[in-house]
C-alpha cells in the first residue's frame, strides 16, 4: 500500500468501501479496534494499522474474542469497531446477541462484510437476518464515501440508543473504490469505567429488564430511521417505486436513473413512517435486493400488500446491473455484442513453490487424504492431488474426522489427516484437537504452518511473532502448545522434504494414538525468494513418465510429450519437480533465469 | 445504454499476479487526474490464486454502479491471451480489445482435462475486434518482465484521449515504487507506441 500513512487530513481520495471505513474510525474518534482477517473485510484493519496510529488495533485469534474485547473497551468508554466476514458473525453470534441486551457505553460497531456470489466463502449467508435477529440497529452504505458517513452515524446511534450498532458491508461495497470527502479526526473522551452490575451482568434478574429495554429501543429506533438522512426518497416516476438498500442502489440508478426511489440506509429496524409514505406515493412497489428477501418480506407482512421482489431479481449470486435490468423488465435478456466464448475454466490453484504442495503431494502419493478446513490449503482437493474431502468453517477439519472415526473407526479413517492452518488452528481448531485427545480419537492433525494467514493476504497471527503494525510480539509456540493438550506425538517437518513428508505420513497414520504433524516452510508471499533460479530440463534425459505433472504445478505444462516450465512462474525456492523426477532430467539452475 | 455515452468502461482481465490491480490503479489514478468521477471495482481472496481475476474500471461525469454491465465496455484490457476471450462478452460493439503475447496455461489444460483455446480464431470467428500487444516480448528487451501490464496499459491509454498524457504520468509516479519508476514510465510509452 504506497498510499499508507499518509493519508491528507482533507480534500477527497479514491477510496475502498473497507479503507473508507477505517477512515470514518479515524475521523469520528474510535479508540481500538481489534478483528480476524476474512475476505472480504480484512482491508478495514490493515488500512487501520497501516495509516491511523491513533487507534488501537489488533488482531484477534477469532470473531468472538475481536467482539468480546471490543465489549470491554467499549465498558470502559471507549469507541470501539469491530470487523469480520459473513461467517465471521457466526463466530462472534454469542457475544453479539447478549451484547445486544448489555448495550454500549462507548460506541460499538461492529462491521459485518457479506460475500454475494461468495467470491471467497463458504456460503452466501445474508446476514441482514442476523441484525434482526440480534436486534441490533443496522446501516448500510451504497458506496465508500456513505461507508465512511455510517462509522459516525453507527457509533452516534450505538451510544444514544445504548446498542451495539452493524455496519453491514458486501463484496461489492468493500472492494469497491470510489470518492471519499476527508475531514480531520474529532477527538472524543474515552468516558472511563464505572461499575454497573443490573447493565453487564445479565443474570436472569437482570436480562429480563435488559430485554424490555431492548424491545423498547427498538420502537424508538423505528421512529428515529423515519427522520435520518441516510433514509431518503428519491421522487421520480410515480408509475414504479423501488425500494432499495446497499450497492443494490447503485444498479437501480445504474438501470432505471427516472424511477422513484426509497434509498434505505438503515435497514434495522425498518423506518415504517416513511415506506409507508412512499408506498403511498407510487403505483407499484417493487424491492431491488441481494440476497434474501429480507426488506420484501417485511414489507409484504406490515402492510399486506403485493410487493414484488425476489419473482424479478435472483436470491442465489450477487447482482450486477444487466440483472436488475432483466428483472425491472428494461431492456430484453440482452443479447452482448460479442458471444460469450467458452474456454477452460481457470480454477484458483496453489501458487507456484506453495509449501502445502509437498504436503499434498505426498498424501496423495500415499493413497492418503483429508478432512479440510479454510485457507489456501482448501485448494488440495483439486486435481492432481484430490487430497482433501471435507470443509465446513473454521476449525471443523479436526473435529469431523474425529466425528468421522467415532462413527466408523479407524479402518475407515486411518488414511484421513486433518489439515489445518496455523492461523485456522489458533482461530478454532484448539478446542477440536483437545476434544480428540480427550475423547480417546487416534486422528492425526497436520498444522500446515505457513507462517502468516494466507488466504486472505497475509496477515500476522499469534503464532507469528508480530502483530498487526509488524512489531514483534510473544509467539505461540505449536509444538509446546500441543504437547499441552496431551498430544504426544507431536513432529515438524519440511513439506518439501518429500521423503521426510512422506514418512512423517506414513508413521503418524499408522500409530493408534492421536499426533500432530506441523509442515512448516514459510508462504512464498512472506519473503522474497533467494534467487532467480528457474526449473530446466534435459531433455535427453526425459522419458515423458509425466511425474513431474503430478506435483500439480501451475509452471508446468505437458507439450509433445515433455514438460515444459514456465520461467514467468516457476518460484527459484522450489525444486518439487526436480525431486519427483525419476530420471534426473529436471534441474534448477540460473540458466534458464527469468 | 443510458449512462454510456458519458461514462468510459475499461475492463482489465487476467490471471492472479500478473499486476491487474496495480494497471487498474494506475488507469483510475489518470481518470481522477483528469477530473472525473470514478468508480472501480474487484475481489480478493481465494479469486487470486492463479485464478481468473477482472478489474472493472468506469469514469465520467457521475458514474453509480462499480460494475460494467455485460456488452457495454468500450476498452477490453486482457494481460493473458484466453482471459481476453472469456471476458469479450463485456465489449460493446465497437469496442477494442487488446490482448498480450502471453498464454498461461490454466492447471485444467496443465493436467490435460481442457485444450487452451485458439484465442485469434475465436476472435475472428466473433468478428471481435482486437490487436495483439508485444508486451512480453519489450518486458523482456527492458530486462524487466513484471511491466507486462504497463507496455498493455500503455496500448490501452491511447484508446482514451478523454485522460490527457501528464494525468497518466502523475498516476504513473504515484502508483509505481520510485526504483522502478523508470522501467515503467518506459514500458508505458513501448505500449503507447504499439497502437
Amino acid at each position: 500500500m504506497d498510499r499508507a500513512k499518509r493519508i491528507p487530513e482533507s480534500g477527497v481520495e479514491f477510496l475502498s468501501g473497507n479503507e473508507a471505513v477505517a477512515r470514518g474510525a479515524w475521523e469520528y474518534g474510535v479508540h481500538f479496534a481489534s478483528a480476524y482477517p476474512g475476505t472480504p473485510s480484512t482491508e478495514i484493519l490493515e488500512a487501520i494499522g497501516e495509516s491511523y496510529p491513533e487507534i488501537g488495533s489488533q488482531w484477534a485469534p477469532n470473531e468472538k474474542v475481536a467482539l468480546e474485547t471490543v465489549a470491554g473497551a467499549s465498558f470502559g468508554g471507549a469507541r470501539a469497531l469491530t470487523a469480520m466476514k459473513h461467517v465471521g458473525l457466526n463466530v462472534a453470534a454469542d457475544p453479539l446477541f447478549t451484547l445486544s441486551y448489555i448495550g454500549a457505553t462507548g460506541g460499538v460497531v461492529i462491521v459485518s462484510a457479506d460475500d454475494p456470489g461468495m467470491h471467497s466463502s463458504q456460503n452466501e449467508q445474508d446476514n441482514r437476518n442476523i441484525a434482526r435477529a440480534a436486534k441490533v440497529p443496522m446501516l448500510e452504505p451504497a458506496d465508500s464515501n456513505e461507508a465512511k458517513l455510517m462509522v459516525g452515524e453507527a457509533l452516534e446511534i450505538s451510544e444514544r440508543f445504548d446498542a451495539p450498532v452493524m455496519l453491514r458491508l458486501t463484496t461489492r461495497i468493500s472492494h469497491s473504490k470510489s470518492l471519499v470527502e476527508l475531514g480531520p479526526r474529532r477527538a472524543v473522551e474515552v468516558k472511563g469505567y464505572e461499575r454497573n452490575i443490573q447493565k453487564r451482568v445479565p443474570i436472569p434478574a437482570h436480562a429480563r429488564k435488559l430485554h424490555s429495554r431492548v424491545e423498547k429501543r427498538m420502537l424508538e429506533l423505528e421512529e428515529y430511521g423515519d427522520g435520518s438522512p441516510f433514509n431518503r426518497i428519491e421522487k421520480g416516476d410515480p408509475s414504479l417505486g423501488i425500494v432499495t438498500s446497499g450497492i443494490s442502489y447503485q444498479y437501480v440508478k445504474e438501470v432505471l436513473p427516472s424511477a422513484s426511489v426509497l434509498k434505505l440506509g438503515m435497514t434495522n429496524p425498518l423506518p415504517w413512517k416513511l415506506i409507508e409514505r412512499f408506498i403511498e406515493s407510487v403505483e407499484k412497489l417493487v424491492v431491488v435486493e441481494e440476497g434474501d428477501p429480507y426488506l420484501q418480506e417485511q414489507i409484504r407482512a406490515r402492510f399486506l400488500i403485493p410487493v414484488e421482489g425476489k419473482e424479478r431479481i435472483p436470491i442465489e449470486g450477487e447482482l450486477e446491473p444487466g440483472i436488475v435490468r432483466r428483472g425491472l423488465g428494461e431492456g430484453d435478456p440482452a443479447q452482448t455484442p460479442f458471444v460469450r466464448a467458452e474456454v477452460p475454466a481457470r480454477p484458483p490453484a496453489l501458487c507456484p513453490g506453495c509449501p502445502h504442495r509437498g504436503a499434498f503431494y505426498a498424501l496423495s502419493k500415499i493413497k492418503a487424504s483429508s478432512t479440510g478446513d479454510i485457507g489456501c490449503y482448501t485448494l488440495g482437493l483439486m486435481p492432481p492431488h484430490e487430497a482433501l474431502e471435507t470443509v465446513i468453517c473454521m476449525g471443523g477439519a479436526v473435529t469431523v474426522l474425529n466425528g468421522l472415526e467415532k462413527a466408523v473407526g479407524r479402518e475407515a479413517t486411518g488414511k484421513l489427516v486433518a489439515a489445518i492452518g496455523d492461523s485456522t488452528f489458533i482461530h478454532s481448531g484448539i478446542t477440536g484437537l483437545i476434544d480428540m485427545v480427550y475423547n480417546g480419537g487416534t486422528g492425526t492433525v497436520m498444522i500446515m504452518d505457513n507462517g502468516i494467514t494466507a488466504m486472505t493476504g497475509g496477515q500476522q497471527h499469534p503464532a507469528t511473532g508480530f502483530d498487526l503494525r509488524g512489531e514483534p510480539a510473544p509467539r505461540v509456540d505449536f509444538e509446546q502448545l500441543c504437547r499441552a493438550c496431551g498430544v504426544k506425538h507431536v513432529r515438524t517437518v519440511d513439506p518439501h522434504d518429500l521423503q521426510e513428508m512422506e514418512k512423517a505420513l506414513r508413521e503418524e497414520l499408522s500409530r493408534e494414538e492421536p499426533s500432530v504433524i506441523i509442515t512448516r516452510r514459510p508462504c512464498i508471499m512472506i519473503g522474497k525468494p533467494s534467487g532467480r533460479a528457474v526449473a530446466r530440463l534435459d531433455p535427453e534425459k526425459c522419458v515423458s513418465c509425466r511425474a513431474c505433472m503430478r506435483v500439480g504445478c501451475p509452471a508446468i505444462s505437458f507439450v509433445d510429450e515433455k514438460p515444459e516450465i514456465s520461467g514467468l512462474l516457476c518460484y527459484p525456492d522450489c525444486n518439487l519437480c526436480v525431486q519427483v523426477c525419476p530420471t534426473g532430467a529436471l534441474s534448477k539452475d540460473m540458466e534458464g533465469a527469468r | 445504454m443510458k449512462t454510456a455515452a458519458e461514462v468510459t468502461n475499461v475492463l482489465i482481465c487476467g490471471t492472479g499476479g500478473q499486476g491487474i490491480l496495480l494497471a487498474s490503479e494506475v488507469l483510475s489514478g489518470a481518470a481522477r487526474a483528469s477530473g472525473m468521477d470514478i468508480k472501480k471495482s474487484e475481489v480478493h481472496g481465494m479469486a487470486q490464486r492463479g485464478g481468473s481475476v477482472t478489474s472493472h474500471v468506469r469514469f465520467g461525469s457521475r458514474v453509480f454502479s462499480p460494475l460494467i454491465e455485460e456488452g457495454t465496455a468500450d476498452v477490453v484490457l486482457g494481460m493473458e491471451q484466453m482471459e481476453g476471450l472469456r471476458w469479450l462478452h463485456y465489449m460493446r460493439v465497437d469496442g477494442t480489445l487488446l490482448i498480450p503475447d502471453i498464454r498461461i496455461n490454466p492447471v485444467t489444460v496443465n493436467i490435460g482435462a481442457a485444450r487452451y483455446p485458439d484465442v485469434e480464431a475465436g476472435l475472428a470467428s466473433r468478428n471481435a475486434p482486437y490487436r495483439v500487444i508485444p508486451a512480453l516480448a519489450i518486458a523482456r528487451e527492458l530486462g524487466n518482465t513484471r511491466v507486462v501490464n504497463l507496455v498493455m496499459l500503455g496500448a490501452a491509454s491511447t484508446l482514451m484521449p478523454m485522460i490527457g498524457e501528464q494525468s497518466w504520468m502523475t498516476a504513473i509516479e504515484r502508483r509505481v515504487p520510485a526504483k522502478a519508476l523508470g522501467v515503467n514510465m518506459e514500458a508505458f510509452e513501448r505500449g503507447k507506441a504499439c497502437l
